[in-house]
């Protein structure tokens, strides 16, 4: 039997995606990292960037995350993040018009947001 | 119409508008409760996984960190109080402001200075007229709050936390709420952000989960993660209790609202009697003015028969 772990995406207001996967691909602030069932218990800083969640049917979840943290234990995955969004939940036209306006103004952090978004937003 | 009996039919006219405005405002809080215990409810993943976060760097790693460590000689703390914007909610704000102050007077007689700072218009009011110091205020998302709102009101507590006490900043950080404790119950608490009691945090995680907390690898380091997760946890307190206390600000207004809408109807009930007493003694009035007449009449036409 593949193994599986049990993942939960929770942002500060809800949860946003729970379920079983195979693979989950998060980026810390020392680089991206790859968790697997079986890993050893882990807490990290996440940086704002797309997670990858490789589901256990094969399919593949794409969310984009603002900041937050990657813990890891007894098989299940915590993802907590400030402000999470899917990637079939995010506007691509606002998060354009984001990155416009942020690039206009050179507010270096909502561009990365908006930037982050459209990543996410065109890996699903 | 008697004058008696109009100013009775007019007051009650008057009551009767009231009570319908007082039973729209009574179901309208209770729609808003409905809502805000979903808030709060949805919140509470978060708040769970990073307490376990908190809990595992606290106890699995011997980082030292400004604010888990106590200062040796306290001297200034800030006080956090939330209130909320508007009134019509019985009890609500007052025990709030009461709960801080006591805090406030605890606080000073242990030799702290204490900053306030303010979360709605009611607390606000109270402070200013009073003409009492308040370092920061915020005000007019208390009815539904959200977290952007929650980090809005954390961001300079958590600077003034990491400030040096000698340069302005403070060695404690309290926050006094309102407790959603059921919808007929809601108590003003206060609590100790921080220094984080990391013992606390761990029991009351233990109490839920009664879980061994493994050995986590850190990434990347123990002290990173515990710099980036404490503001975070701090925000996410914050948040908690913004939701409680919005939850309980409509519950308290809901029943604040039951009991005008109910003493309104007590109140109709009393001057529909007394305005069909004075309908009556009208009409009493009114017989005994036609008996008296009509006898008067009678004695008048019987004398001038003879």
């Amino acid at each position: 039997m593949a193994a599986e772990l049990h993942v939960a995406l929770v942002a500060a207001d809800r949860e946003v995606w729970s379920g079983e996967a195979t693979l989950v691909v998060a980026r810390t602030t020392s680089g991206d990292i790859g968790v697997m069932p079986g890993h050893q218990p882990l807490l990290g800083v996440l940086e704002s960037g797309p997670v990858t969640i490789r589901t256990s049917d094969g399919g593949t979840v794409v969310a984009a995350v603002h900041g937050g943290f990657i813990s890891f234990a007894d098989n299940k995955l915590s993802l907590l993040a400030e402000v999470a969004e899917l990637s079939d939940e995010i506007d691509v036209q606002r998060a354009e018009r984001e990155l416009e306006r942020a690039k206009a103004e050179g507010d270096a952090t909502a561009e990365r947001r908006a930037d982050v978004r459209l990543r996410a937003a065109t890996a699903r | 119409m008697g004058a008696q009996l109009r100013v009775y039919k007019r007051r009650i006219r008057s009551v009767t508008a009231t009570k319908k405005i007082t039973k729209a405002m009574e179901m309208i809080a209770a729609s808003r409760v409905v809502k805000a215990q979903r808030k709060v409810r949805a919140s509470a993943p978060y708040a769970t996984e990073l307490t376990r976060a908190v809990t595992a760097v606290g106890t699995g790693s011997n980082t030292k960190h400004p604010l888990t460590t106590e200062a040796d000689a306290p001297t200034r703390s800030a006080v956090l109080l939330l209130t909320s914007d508007r009134g019509l909610a019985g009890a609500f704000n007052s025990n709030a402001i009461k709960a801080a102050e006591q805090l406030t007077a605890r606080l000073e007689a242990e030799g702290k200075e204490v900053d306030t700072y303010i979360v709605g218009r009611r607390g606000l009011a109270h402070y200013n007229f009073r003409e009492r110091k308040v370092v920061e205020s915020w005000s007019g998302f208390t009815d539904e709050p959200s977290y952007a709102d929650a980090k809005k009101v954390a961001a300079p507590l958590i600077e003034a936390i990491e400030t040096e006490t000698a340069d302005g900043g403070v060695d404690e950080l309290h926050i006094v709420y309102t407790e959603f404790v059921s919808m007929m119950t809601q108590t003003a608490l206060d609590a100790r952000l921080l220094p984080l009691r990391l013992d606390e945090v761990a029991e009351e995680g233990a109490a839920k989960g009664d879980e061994i907390l493994p050995l986590y690898d850190f990434e990347p380091s123990a002290e990173d993660v515990l710099d980036a997760l404490l503001p975070r946890y701090v925000e996410s307190r914050i948040y908690n209790a913004l939701l409680q206390s919005a939850a309980s600000k409509h519950a308290a207004t809901r029943r604040a609202m039951k009991s005008a809408t109910d003493n309104a109807g007590e109140l109709i009930n009393t001057l529909s009697r007394l305005a069909n007493a004075a309908r009556q003694a009208e009409i009493t009035q009114e017989i005994s003015e036609i008996v008296g007449g009509a006898s008067a009449l009678a004695d008048a036409t019987a004398g001038s028969d003879r």
